[in-house]
């Protein structure tokens, strides 16, 4: 595959990293009901890196992958995308939504092939692109059905297409297998690292889910309970590739990995759930 | 089997009402024959009635004209409809400044507005297209605003991060959207325009369905009423069945109505 979307790359930016999120602060509303949500995160994703964040719910995960998207922009600190300040949609990256982000009106093969269409390539090549490319993630016999009449992890292989197809420089996912049940989820994995072990993006994936943040990452990043979450443990993940989700959960290295991460979650996620509590009563 | 039983039952209906409607109108069992036919004629009356308007061709004109108001109300009133409410959507300044007066000219019983149509459009088709006009407008008009408003943000944030540009989400997700929900009231619209056509005809011109009806009521003949009644009904479900195999080409994408998934 070649890039479509790749903009010129000089040679400072070569050597800058994928992704760098610099002292960033996001808030939300205003006033009395202003809202922290992230504070002063510092993050940096090298080219060819594979970083997940994990943290308890709401503490505003999903809010790094947006500004690094470029659909937020933060009230403080400074987002780079290759050495350059995000500005707008960020065109290098793809994202991968938790939610169904496929158009119901389009089939497969048309979600897949408009990624193309709309950078002006014609409609016959992006249509044979976006069939091989659905060949792969395994919906050969599926390509003219609609979202509606895909099971949820087909969906995800769809989506997982439509965002590789424009073959982005960077991959943001925002746990984009928690809908699924926990076999697909594995499989999904699998497919993931298969796909990206061919040519190592840059990879941000957001989960809840410390397994599968381990199974998949080179880093797994942890932040704290929100509001104004902030990074609180950076782990390196050092399990040999290519991984198998399902065989490499079973190694000692794994374990050893789990209980130090679970370690610095744990008081996060007690945290959140204490002030849940504490906010039900 | 269970499809043929309901189809017999249904006939079995549909021939016992007939059936009293004969009897009530040619046995003396609920006082007079004479004054049961004036009110309700027969239904032999009224099957010859109907074979004669075919048989001398006098209906299809009538039938011609209905139709074609129709159409033109639903495409005209569809395509102001379209435009206002992406409009409207898009813009939330200018929604916010005529709502009230989109609220008020949709309040409005559409009756009241065919004297001035008449005047405005005289005795022809046009004066009927407009009536037909008030009523599809509306109905495509909030649809279409609607289908704008709840396009799914993640869908729309997603098309965003494909490197869509306003024209591009525009074309690949408002306007599907739109369109979606308009096509989804396409029966009530469609049954609208024949409506105002209908009634407009009704109330003054010189052909069409409306008209015919209209003319055997002045002369107290119930046999043309029925028959017009009968003709009119005939051409609703036709109408109505055009609209499904359209619906049903154009609307493959969505799920089987609520209960699945």
């Amino acid at each position: 595959m070649t890039a479509l979307t790749a903009a010129p790359v000089d040679a400072s930016a070569a050597h800058a990293p994928a992704v760098a999120l610099h002292e960033v602060s996001v808030r939300f509303g205003q006033g009395a009901d202003l809202f922290e949500a992230v504070s002063r995160v510092d993050l940096c994703v090298a080219a060819g890196e594979f970083v997940a964040i994990v943290g308890p719910t709401g503490c505003g995960k999903s809010t790094l992958l947006n500004v690094a998207a470029g659909l937020l922009t933060p009230a403080l600190g400074r987002a780079e995308i290759h050495g350059r300040p995000v500005a707008g949609i960020t065109r290098e990256a793809g994202y991968l939504f938790q939610q169904d982000a496929l158009m119901p009106w389009k089939t497969a093969l048309a979600n897949v092939a408009v990624a193309l269409e709309v950078a002006g390539i014609a409609q016959t090549e992006a249509q044979q692109r976006a069939q091989a490319l659905l060949t792969r993630v395994g919906l050969a016999r599926f390509l003219h059905r609609y979202p509606h009449q895909l099971s949820g992890g087909q969906r995800k292989r769809v989506a997982l297409a439509q965002m590789l197809i424009r073959d982005p420089a960077i991959l943001l996912m925002d746990e984009p297998f928690g809908p699924l049940d926990a076999q697909t989820r594995g499989l999904m994995g699998d497919l993931l690292l298969q796909l990206w072990q061919a040519d190592r993006k840059a990879v941000l994936f957001v989960t809840h889910d410390l397994d599968e943040a381990i199974s998949l990452a080179d880093r797994v990043v942890v932040m704290s309970a929100g509001p104004s979450s902030r990074i609180v443990a950076d782990h390196q993940i050092d399990l040999p590739r290519p991984r198998a989700i399902n065989e490499v959960r079973h190694e000692p290295r794994f374990h050893a990995l789990q209980r130090a991460i679970w370690d610095d979650l744990r008081d996060e996620v007690m945290k959140t759930y204490g002030a849940e509590m504490g906010g039900a009563a | 089997m269970k499809r043929l039983q309901l189809t017999l039952l249904q006939i079995g209906v549909g021939i016992a009402l007939l059936g009293i409607w004969h009897i009530v109108t040619n046995y003396p069992l609920l006082g007079d024959v004479k004054t049961a036919r004036f009110f309700f004629s027969t239904p032999l009356d009224v099957t010859e009635r109907i074979w004669k308007l075919f048989v001398s061709g006098s209906i299809w004109k009538h039938l011609w004209i209905t139709l074609s108001e129709t159409m033109l109300a639903f495409v005209i009133g569809s395509g102001a409809g379209i435009v206002i409410g992406f409009w409207f959507a898009r813009q939330p300044l200018v929604a916010a400044v005529f709502d009230p007066y989109v609220k008020m000219a949709n309040a409005l019983p559409r009756v009241v507005l065919a004297p001035i149509f008449m005047l405005w459009f005289g005795l022809g088709i046009w004066s009927k297209v407009a009536l037909g006009f008030t009523l599809v407008f509306f109905i495509v008009f909030f649809n279409v605003y609607q289908g704008v408003k709840e396009v799914s943000p993640v869908v729309l944030a997603n098309a965003r991060m494909l490197g869509m540009n306003e024209r591009q989400l525009l074309r690949h997700v408002y306007w599907p959207s739109a369109l979606s929900w308009m096509f989804s009231s396409l029966h009530t619209s469609v049954g609208f325009a024949l409506v105002g056509a209908v009634v407009g005809e009704y109330l003054g011109s010189a052909a069409g369905l409306g008209y015919l009806i209209h003319e055997a009521e002045g002369t107290f003949d119930v046999t043309g009423v029925f028959a017009g009644m009968v003709i009119l009904s005939a051409f609703v479900i036709l109408i109505d069945y055009c609209v499904t195999l359209v619906e049903g080409r154009l609307l493959s994408w969505r799920p089987p109505a609520a209960g699945h998934s």
